[in-house]
């Protein structure tokens, strides 16, 4: 406790740098594994490679990503760059199964009422298929963004500041309280950020919510 | 006007849904296709929206062949009133409704307004219009269901046992409406159903199918109960049974119609 009163600062500013991390790479995992994930469930002969595809992608270790990234796309080595481009592929890789699954769990009937009343390719997407499928997608956002909260602090590693750094400079110098700080307050926003994505997936699907419910007024 | 031209639907896997069939439907009437489960009524029903393509003959409307049209354009051109509600359920029920107002470009307050006028058209109270599908009786459902088909205001409407799963007191209640729906609107119908009574009360014309969306008999429903034209629609209309007899008794010098096993089922004016 002594440790957190005299380095507060450091804390929330490590914590900031943590959020500048993982909000960006959720939000381009979200984008990009989106249209992926509408390939592979509109095409299912693309769809099966690309989700074994995504599965090894996933398996690839943290390290030796961080260390291809650069060579790849030409981000500097130590940099947030590499870092949120690292934690978007492992993002996507998670994420692309579930936007499967969700279109996948979208009723056939609803889907095929929605057309014979007129719903334009574009229509069906926006106004029928996402929506429906959204309480999957969100399930899977919402690994992801746990996940990738615990992912941010391996860059430490490579010198990218975040809570994790709270955990390398403690173990090197011995403090027990700065990794256990480390430890909690990553937890905590974690927690955090999950309750926001139940409460935003709330307010995005209130028919869910209210599915059979209240009194049912006879009509005139 | 509807015109089918000899069509057929051949599935892949063999299934003979439509054999060949040719019907006229005449502007402003109500043309009911009656027929038993699996007779191909919902197949003609979707060629019309193009939900099915023919794999033989062609469906015209108004003149003009329904492949050469664009099928989005068309179907919101068309009332299609499915045979399961088809209502999305992650919309409300005012949204519901304005459905196709809202897809072709009605603002918010047009669509709304409009859907509040169907609502109270099809019998429904204004307070159900901020509602989700699930929290609507099934009688209700299928008045919304009606109301989304009326919403762009199209010639055409295509019903497909509308009013299936409800009791039939309320069933009764909805063709009532029907009825008044039409005798404002003048729409063209085609209406399937596999409930004679329904088939009779509603329809100009009644074509009666066996399978394969053969026409046993078309007529109106006095033609048919007069002459039914073979065993399958006597059977059909239940007149083999004496389901459709009917003699008169006189009571209190009233004369009173009969069914055969004596109860009352009205009076001769
Ligand atoms: N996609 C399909 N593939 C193969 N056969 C089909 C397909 N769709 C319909 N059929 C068959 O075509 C026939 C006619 O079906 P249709 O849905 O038109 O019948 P219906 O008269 O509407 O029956 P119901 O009163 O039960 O709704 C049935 O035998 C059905 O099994
Ligand atoms: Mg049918």
């Amino acid at each position: 406790m002594t440790w957190l009163t005299g380095n507060w600062p450091q804390v929330l500013e490590l914590l900031v740098g943590h959020l500048v991390l993982t909000v960006p790479a959720v939000g381009l995992s979200v984008l990009l594994a989106l249209p992926l994930g509408r390939l592979a469930w509109r095409l299912p002969r693309v769809g099966g490679p690309l989700l074994a595809a995504a599965t090894l992608l996933y398996a690839v270790p943290a390290l030796p990503l961080l260390i291809v990234i650069p060579v790849l796309i030409g981000t500097p080595l130590r940099s947030s760059a590499t870092m949120i481009a690292a934690l978007t592929v492992y993002g996507v890789a998670l994420l692309v199964r579930s936007v499967v699954d969700g279109f996948g769990a979208v009723d056939r009937g609803v889907r095929d009422a929605a057309v014979a009343v007129g719903h334009s390719p574009t229509g069906m997407l926006w106004r029928v298929d996402l929506p429906l499928a959204l309480p999957v997608i969100l399930a899977g956002v919402r690994v992801v963004t746990v996940s990738t909260v615990g992912l941010v602090t391996i860059g430490a590693l490579i010198g990218v500041p975040s809570l994790g750094s709270l955990l390398t400079d403690g173990f090197q110098r011995g403090i027990v309280a700065e990794v256990v700080t480390g430890v909690v307050v990553t937890v905590a926003l974690a927690l955090i950020l999950d309750a926001a994505l139940v409460l935003a997936g709330k307010a995005l699907t209130p028919w869910a919510a209210r599915r059979a419910r209240g009194p049912v007024v006879v009509s005139r | 006007m509807i015109e089918f031209e000899h069509v057929a639907k051949h599935y892949p896997d063999g299934t003979v849904a439509v054999r060949d069939f040719s019907l006229t439907v005449p502007s402003h009437r109500c043309v009911v296709l009656l027929g038993s489960s699996g007779s191909g009524k919902t197949t003609l029903l979707r060629m019309v929206n193009r939900m099915v393509d023919p794999t033989g003959g062609r469906v015209l409307i108004d003149d003009a062949d329904v492949r050469d049209s664009d099928p989005v354009a068309l179907r919101r051109s068309i009332g299609y009133v499915l045979q399961s509600g088809g209502l999305l359920p992650h919309r409300t029920v005012a949204d519901n409704v304005a459905t196709v107002p809202l897809l072709t470009g009605a603002t918010r307050r047009a669509a709304r307004s409009r859907a509040l006028e169907l609502l109270g058209r099809v019998g429904l109270d204004e307070s159900l219009a901020q509602r989700y599908p699930a929290q609507l009786s099934g009688g209700q459902q299928q008045r919304v269901g009606v109301a989304r088909a009326l919403a762009a205001d199209p010639n055409i409407l295509l019903m497909d046992e509308p009013f299936g799963a409800v009791d039939p007191l309320v069933r009764r209640e909805l063709q009532d409406e029907l009825l008044r729906l039409q005798s404002d609107l003048g729409k063209t119908i085609l209406f399937v159903t596999h409930d004679v009574d329904e088939a009779f009360r509603l329809g100009d014309e009644v074509i009666v199918l066996r399978p394969q969306a053969e026409i046993a008999q078309r007529g109106t429903s006095v033609e048919i109960l007069a002459q039914p034209a073979d065993d399958f629609v006597r059977g059909f209309i239940g007149a083999d049974r004496g389901r459709r007899s009917l003699r008169l008794a006189t009571s209190g010098g009233r004369q009173v119609a009969v069914d055969l096993e004596g109860h009352a089922v009205g009076i001769l004016e």
